[in-house]
């Protein structure tokens, strides 16, 4: 056991946890809108809008992530058309083509949480509102999302340490995040054990924190159905 | 379409045979998984604290650090380890495992952990009478699990186990990192030398979505199967 590496190599990988977090908060924050509209249109009558947002997230669902982040990295820069328009500018950053790929890829799945979700409500509640003269607006907004909400809270909570692992692939297209500073520090003083305990410790650290902070949530805005 | 001719011209016999390591990895580190899951289940059902313990760390450690920091532990650390095993026992020449074996171990040791859960919860959910009943009908310990538990635990375990799968074969593109050429490193190399990305990249995704299409109708199969008289 190298102790002194362990040491010397904690300030570095903190430093690129940084990058991590800001991957894994970009990531969700566009990714939570990307769901909830995918949820609604899931729920939409019509077959074909229906069929599309299925198709979205089978797609998403159904293939690894790191071939949609090299779809997007690699080859969507090889149409030449793209190179000329202002997309350009976010799509040759290899930071925002993770953000874009993580976006895309947790959209799908936040969308099938929250599609349940809805589904699950009892369509009791949605009467009892109808009865009373509420509008369908304030019906969705005031009765459905806040129940759809904390109904999806325990998968959600799951969903965000899936994709904090996930923005370990960032690596994989040049970034220095948390595993791709480890991966560096391993490859140059081939300790692996080391700093495997090191940056392995920081990302079950998150995921302790992401755990607990989801079952504040759920005990917070549990209710009696 | 002609880059995906068979034969020297395309790159269809080299995808296929691509796709084919792909589900030898695949299924290789589900059985390696599954044999963890056969010693960590019965350490996370025990009624030793110090057992449990155990049991925790491990599938709380795998299923808490990004699969590819495991793969890059395996892939730095797995000759090391296996030199210093082989050091203690006067053998001190390189030893180098390739990467199928480093690759399926690294993916089924993190498969393993979602097996060792899904097989706790099974185990979990199935009434405490049954136990009761077939200890009272004086069959025997192994008579108990193979003939009782195990076929009511399977019919509960195998929807779970078919996501656990789906999980372990999207992980296996990870292991294009170790430079073992399955469906995501032969696309790699097609992009390379072909300078076309995004034909080679998206057929990757067809491919895997293939492959889960597949193995979805097929796990449906042996749920209908499992679920016989439900």
């Amino acid at each position: 056991m190298d102790f002194d590496l362990m040491i010397t190599s904690f300030p570095k990988l903190l430093g690129a946890t940084v990058v991590t977090l800001k991957l894994l908060s970009a990531s969700l924050f566009f990714g939570l809108f990307l769901g909830l509209f995918f949820a609604i249109l899931r729920l939409n009558k019509n077959i074909f809008i229906n069929k599309f947002a299925y198709g979205y997230s089978y797609i998403f669902r159904g293939t690894p992530l790191l071939v949609q982040i090299f779809i997007i990295y690699f080859g969507l820069g090889q149409i030449e058309y793209l190179r000329t328009t202002f997309l350009w500018v976010i799509l040759k950053e290899p930071y925002w083509c993770a953000i874009i790929a993580f976006t895309l890829n947790t959209g799908a799945y936040t969308s099938e949480i929250l599609r349940s979700a809805f589904q699950t409500i009892k369509p009791g509640i949605i009467e009892a509102g109808k009865s009373l003269g509420i509008s369908n607006k304030v019906i969705f907004y005031k009765i459905q999302i806040p129940i759809a909400i904390r109904q999806s809270l325990p998968a959600y909570g799951n969903e965000i340490i899936l994709m904090m692992k996930g923005t370990s692939l960032a690596s994989t297209v040049t970034l220095m995040d948390l595993t791709g500073v480890a991966k560096y520090i391993i490859s140059t003083t081939f300790k692996p054990i080391e700093v495997f305990i090191v940056a392995g410790g920081i990302y079950l650290f998150m995921t302790f924190i992401i755990h607990n902070v989801i079952k504040y949530l759920e005990k917070k805005y549990s209710f009696q159905q | 379409m002609e880059l995906l001719a068979f034969g020297k011209t395309g790159w269809g016999d080299e995808l296929f045979y691509a796709t084919l390591m792909t589900i030898a990895v695949s299924i290789t580190a589900m059985l390696v998984g599954f044999f963890f899951a056969l010693i960590f289940t019965p350490l996370k059902l025990s009624k030793y604290k110090t057992l449990n313990l155990v049991g925790n760390f491990y599938t709380t450690v795998i299923r808490g650090v990004p699969e590819l920091l495991v793969i890059y532990l395996f892939f730095f650390g797995g000759s090391g380890a296996i030199m210093y095993v082989a050091s203690i026992f006067g053998y001190y020449e390189y030893i180098e495992i390739n990467s199928f074996i480093t690759g399926s171990m690294a993916i089924g040791i993190i498969s393993g952990a979602y097996s060792t859960e899904v097989f706790r919860g099974a185990i979990q959910s199935i009434d405490k009478g049954q136990f009761e009943a077939a200890k009272v009908l004086g069959i025997n310990k192994f008579g108990q699990f193979y003939k009782i538990i195990l076929p009511q635990m399977l019919r509960l375990a195998i929807p779970n186990l078919s996501n656990v799968w789906q999980i372990t074969l999207k992980d296996t593109s990870l292991i294009s990192v170790t430079g073992l050429v399955e469906i995501m490193r032969q696309s790699y190399i097609a992009a390379g030398s072909t300078r076309d990305p995004l034909f080679f990249y998206s057929f990757a995704a067809v491919l895997y979505l293939l492959l889960t299409y597949v193995s979805m109708k097929l796990i449906n199969k042996l749920e209908v199967k499992y679920s016989r008289g439900y």
